[in-house]
């Protein structure tokens, strides 16, 4: 076997998960940019999607559950920053991070709670999970979309951002928090549009997550969101592209520290196992320390400069 | 130091003595299979809590650096305790697919030369080294991390946290670390005992608790030095501080290190508590209970903090049980009150308390002193009523100048 | 401020009064599952009741399994609701205590079944909160009956735990060739969970007897959803047997990959994937499973129809099972396991667990997984095991042969 064909199926299985990180990536960047807050609960928020799914499509039929999935999320966002970190707008930066920890930890144990601890299957879409076959290697037609639906929805949201009064409002906003209210913005329905906007992306996401791994469970949100805030922050806070791109390469990364031992074993580059599989969560850690370390702003991100 | 300050360090002291005393009896008292053996798990695993959490609260509370690795850094107490402390003959056993590196264990050798005070000698070297072991993580960690800004510092150090518990799970290091399995059978509570001829004296919630309230009074020691003003400049105002001549990196770096020491012993006191160690117990999950437990009770107030964690710990593992098995205050209601119950209601309260009460319990007072407020507050208002009742007779005579200011309590 | 604190006290103190009724209380009925009306409300007529602990995972990883364990104990529960002790008769009542498959909330589960008054403990579903629960039941001298946990060290150095299943060396050279020889593999991909006890203990025995040099043995963190890439691996490695003792939330997971993968090479598993998630997962695939498991259906006809009626008129018990009355073999050792508890009770003649430990060691049995007697250890004297193989087609699952120690 080629080196290419060694590696093509980690690399199309990375880009296929980075494309789903970088759905809930563009979310974290969003808010962070507009309110400087880590978003703890987006990555449950996220799974809580893949359970509204489970729990609708038993009831209703698809093409009728796949919108009501998207708006009811949409809603959970809304009222989440109505009701979490609007009336701590004001406060020290820690009070309001701990109140998204606090959301975060209230919505798994919900989650945990309604499912009464067993895990669901997320019910099969048609057609995008239908087995195909691309460059001699099986997977789901899924794989294959994840990346052209991802760019295509970023393009469309990087348009929004500048072509939209809107969009113009945003960017704003995340120079300038009180000076834009000076000029006339209403931070609200920014903010608004921002958390609407960002858990849209979230749960077209899940959509796309859950149909390629059809198990949910109360912690099925935990991981993916923290490695989907770790692409934000390497590709550079506030930079929508800088998320997608960063997503993607941490996507691959991980799948090929995965399959790191077989491709190093099957090239014979090593006698024995080393393990590298027992790091491929903690392998996205060392690239955001990496990056933080030598280029703190990120891959695309600006330098601002820190007055006295 | 003033005459009514040392009066009300002695008063701390003893009320902490006979705290102690209590734990003491009541370990002899309650036998496991009793009713109330449930308050002696609480105020085990509360205690170590409540040193996590006010380890956590030097650091975030403080000092101002918002660090989420705190799990991390109880991972490598808690392993370096269990090394140090598994009976040789144990070895074998609990490393039970590798060959062990580390064969022999501190207590055990010193008591095979001064018996059970060899053991007692060679547990608090364990935890101390435990705690060392950890500061020395802290340092390592503590050199590209600490210049970060606040956001970038929870998501670093909560990094760090998974890469050490990655790194203990490792295959490779199994010999040491015993890879993906539990340690067991190393020095916990349930061995420390001491038998006396004919009965035996039992330890098991006396060491761990005791440990707790010395680290604790250490931390608060340290708060009330020149370090711990250093600390709460910083919180402050950064900037300013440094203009005050305060050396920030030096200052950041040391209240980094004492935070890990005391979060590497709390992690060797959970060890200790559950008998077990290992990686997989301590998550980011873990460092966000820690957290909502210093929320809980003030950031800025160690005994808040204590307050918060045993609140926290009673509250979900020993009074909201009922809430999962469907009676609860005397309403049965198995189909709401099933499993998982419990965590939503505590989550909704931890919500309640993060939104409208957001300083807290105790706020950023410690709890002598609200007591001591509380008391003077009483004793100024017995005061200006005898005040007013004296008056209003004095009133009706000739109108005589208030020369006299109501000495309130000082 | 000050209104603030108050209230903030005034919660607390409604904490601190939920814990006095709470302690009033503790004799909390069912959980989540059971037949209405079954076991709570035991002392109503004032009859003698004896309370038996049920420590199992109701949540968490290892959830499903531990649901329907707990299954097999509430309709043996339902089908024998008395036992004569010391001549007299008591109710039985099953107390709950979920450990949530994680081994840092097991000691304080135990301690609350422990301080509940239980006179034995059946559990668990797990080997690592069983390991993890052992110091806490050693030190109160509570007998624990483990039901399914296989791991040695769940038994070694407890003396107080004992177990009616069989252990993992055993399980593991019987897969082992199993493998090499029906299926004629030479080269094995062993998959593991990280921090897991019974994944990684059963996959280690499993390499010692397949052969080190045969095996590549990888592990995978918790809250993984993503298994393709180890699917890959073995392909790419040229294996020829897939083993995977992991939980049921992570393999429906992997059957799911390696089918849509193409995987071309037959699954091995132990235990735990004996239960109808695997049998909805590969329903209508190709992938060929093989499992070593306690049970097969079809052994004991009396209780089979008896369970499966009791499952189908129970919409908990249904819910609990998957949604489907297809039997998982931990039912019925959780159902032999209720029967043993009441046989040491009826042999101790007193509901104090010190008497009942006194006559486990040498208590015999017999059930429908089996004669059941304990040795020196407290393990169960089991030199056999059942091997299952999945029929994509029908959905169930088809018996292979009965493997011996050898």
């Amino acid at each position: 076997m080629s080196l290419g064909q060694t590696i093509l199926p980690y690399i199309i299985s990375g880009i296929s998960v980075g494309g789903q990180y970088s759905l809930i990536a563009i979310g974290y960047t969003m808010v962070y940019g507009i309110l400087r807050l880590i978003n703890f609960a987006h990555g449950d928020v996220f799974m809580v999607a893949g359970l509204m799914m489970v729990y609708l499509a038993a009831a209703l039929p698809l093409y009728i559950a796949i919108p009501l999935v998207i708006l009811f999320t949409v809603l959970l966002g809304f009222t989440i920053e109505r009701v979490a970190y609007k009336p701590l707008r004001t406060a020290p930066r820690m009070s309001v991070m701990i109140s998204a920890i606090g959301v975060s930890y209230l919505l798994q144990n919900l989650a945990l709670y309604i499912t009464g601890g067993l895990n669901k299957n997320y019910p099969a879409i048609p057609w995008i999970s239908d087995s195909v076959s691309i460059f001699g290697m099986q997977t789901t037609r899924v794989t294959i979309i994840t990346p052209f639906l991802t760019v295509f929805l970023s393009a469309v949201l990087v348009w929004l951002i500048t072509h939209t009064k809107l969009g113009m409002a945003m960017r704003a906003v995340s120079k300038d928090f009180e000076t834009s209210q000076l000029m006339g913005i209403r931070i609200n329905n920014v903010i608004s549009a921002t958390f609407i906007i960002g858990t849209f992306l979230a749960s077209v996401g899940s959509m796309l997550f859950f149909t390629n791994y059809p198990g949910v469970v109360p912690t099925s949100g935990g991981m993916p969101g923290l490695k989907a805030f770790v692409a934000a922050v390497f590709g550079g806070i506030g930079s929508i592209p800088g998320a997608v791109i960063g997503a993607f390469i941490i996507g691959i990364c991980e799948s090929l520290i995965k399959g790191l031992d077989t491709i190093l074993l099957t090239r014979g580059v090593i006698a024995d196992q080393v393990g590298f599989a027992t790091f491929s969560d903690a392998f996205t850690f060392v690239l955001l320390i990496i990056i933080l370390v030598f280029k703190p702003t990120g891959l695309f991100g600006e330098k601002s400069t820190d007055k006295v | 130091m003033t005459a009514s300050e040392r009066n009300k360090n002695l008063k701390i002291f003893a009320a902490t003595g006979l705290f102690l005393f209590v734990i003491l009896i009541l370990d002899q008292v309650i036998k496991p299979t009793s009713s109330l053996s449930m308050l002696l798990t609480v105020l085990q695993k509360g205690s170590v809590y409540a040193l996590a959490a006010v380890s956590m609260n030097l650091l975030n509370g403080f000092t101002g650096l918002f660090s989420l690795g705190h799990a991390g850094f109880m991972l490598i107490g808690a392993y370096t305790y269990a090394i140090l402390t598994i009976p040789a003959a144990a070895r074998d056993t609990v490393y039970q697919y590798y060959h062990a590196i580390v064969r022999f264990s501190i207590p055990e050798t010193l008591s095979s030369f001064a018996g059970p005070l060899g053991t007692v000698i060679g547990v608090g070297i364990a935890v101390t080294i435990a705690g060392l072991v950890a500061a020395l993580f802290a340092f390592l960690i503590g050199l590209p991390v600490l210049r970060l800004k606040s956001d970038y510092l929870a998501i670093a150090t909560l990094g760090f946290a998974e890469i050490m518990r990655a790194i203990c799970q490792w295959g490779k290091l199994g010999p040491l670390t015993n890879g993906s399995n539990l340690l067991k059978s190393f020095a916990r509570i349930s061995t420390f005992k001491l038998d006396l001829g004919g009965t035996t004296l039992s330890f098991s919630t006396f060491v761990p608790v005791f440990i707790a309230t010395v680290c604790i009074g250490l931390i608060v020691l340290l708060v009330n030095s020149t370090y711990g003003r250093a600390f709460k400049a910083i919180r402050d105002d950064e900037i300013a501080a440094e203009a005050m001549g305060v050396n920030l990196a030096k200052h950041k770096m040391l209240s980094f290190c004492t935070s890990c020491f005391f979060a590497g012993i709390a992690g060797a006191c959970m060890a200790m508590v559950l008998s077990i160690a290992q990686a997989s117990n301590f998550k980011s999950a873990m460092t966000y209970e820690i957290l909502l437990m210093v929320v809980l009770g003030g950031i800025g107030s160690i005994t808040g903090s204590v307050i918060g964690a045993m609140l926290f710990i009673s509250a979900s593992e020993w009074w909201l049980r009922g809430l999962d098995s469907g009676t609860f205050l005397g309403i049965n209601a198995p189909g709401i009150f099933r499993n998982g119950f419990r965590l939503v209601v505590f989550s909704i309260i931890i919500m309640v308390v993060v939104l409208f009460f957001r300083q807290g319990i105790m706020g950023d007072k410690e709890l002598p002193d609200a007591i001591q407020a509380f008391r003077t507050k009483r004793k100024m208002k017995a005061e200006a009523k005898a005040a007013a009742a004296a008056e209003t007779p004095a009133a009706a005579e000739a109108p005589a100048a208030p020369d006299e200011t109501p000495k309130g309590g000082a | 401020m000050k209104v603030r604190k108050l209230m903030a006290l005034g919660l607390s103190l409604v904490m601190a009064a939920s814990l006095a009724a709470c302690s009033g209380s503790s004799s909390g009925g069912s959980s989540s599952g059971g037949s209405s009306g079954g076991s709570s409300g035991g002392s109503a007529s004032g009859s003698k009741v004896v309370k038996i602990g049920v420590f199992e995972p109701q949540s968490g990883d290892n959830g499903a399994g531990g649901k329907q364990e707990i299954l097999g104990m509430q309709y043996a529960n339902q089908e024998q609701p008395t036992v004569e002790i010391g001549g007299e008769t008591y109710e039985v009542q099953l107390e709950y205590a979920d450990n949530a498959s994680s081994n840092d909330k097991a000691p304080t589960a135990a301690q609350t079944l422990i301080s509940n008054g239980v006179s034995v403990v059946l559990g668990s579903y797990g080997s690592g909160v069983s390991i993890a629960a052992g110091d806490t039941f050693l030190n109160a001298k509570m007998p624990a009956i483990g039901v399914t946990c296989t791991n040695p060290q769940v038994t070694a150095g407890c003396d107080v735990y004992f177990r009616i299943c069989f252990l993992d060396p055993f399980q593991g050279t019987v897969l082992a060739n199993y493998a090499k020889k029906d299926l004629g593999a030479t080269k094995a991909y062993c998959l593991a969970k990280q921090g897991d006890d019974y994944s990684g203990g059963l996959c280690n025995y499993f390499i010692e007897a397949f052969g080190k040099d045969n095996c590549i043995y990888e592990q995978f963190p918790e809250g993984t959803s993503d298994y393709s890439t180890y699917v890959t691996n073995a392909q790419n490695q040229g294996c020829d047997v897939f083993f995977s003792p992991v939980s049921t939330e992570a393999a429906a997971q992997i059957i799911a990959k390696a089918s849509a993968q193409n995987i071309g090479m037959p699954i091995l598993a132990g235990d735990t994937w004996d239960s109808n998630v695997i049998l909805d997962a590969a329903k209508g695939t190709d992938v060929e499973i093989c499992v070593t498991t306690f049970y097969q259906e079809g052994a004991n006809a009396n209780f089979d129809e008896g369970i499966k009626k009791w499952i189908n008129g129970d919409s908990t018990a249904k819910a609990n099972n998957g949604g489907n009355d297809e039997l998982a073999a931990v039912t019925a050792m959780g159902y032999d396991a209720y029967y043993v508890a009441l046989e040491a009770l009826k042999a101790a003649g007193s509901t104090e667990p010190t008497k009942v430990l006194e006559v486990l060691p040498s208590l015999k049995y017999t059930g429908v997984t089996g004669d059941i007697s304990f040795n020196e250890v407290g393990d169960a004297n089991r030199d056999s095991a059942v091997v299952k193989k999945c029929n994509t087609e029908t959905g169930k699952w088809d018996f292979v042969t009965v493997a011996k120690a050898e």
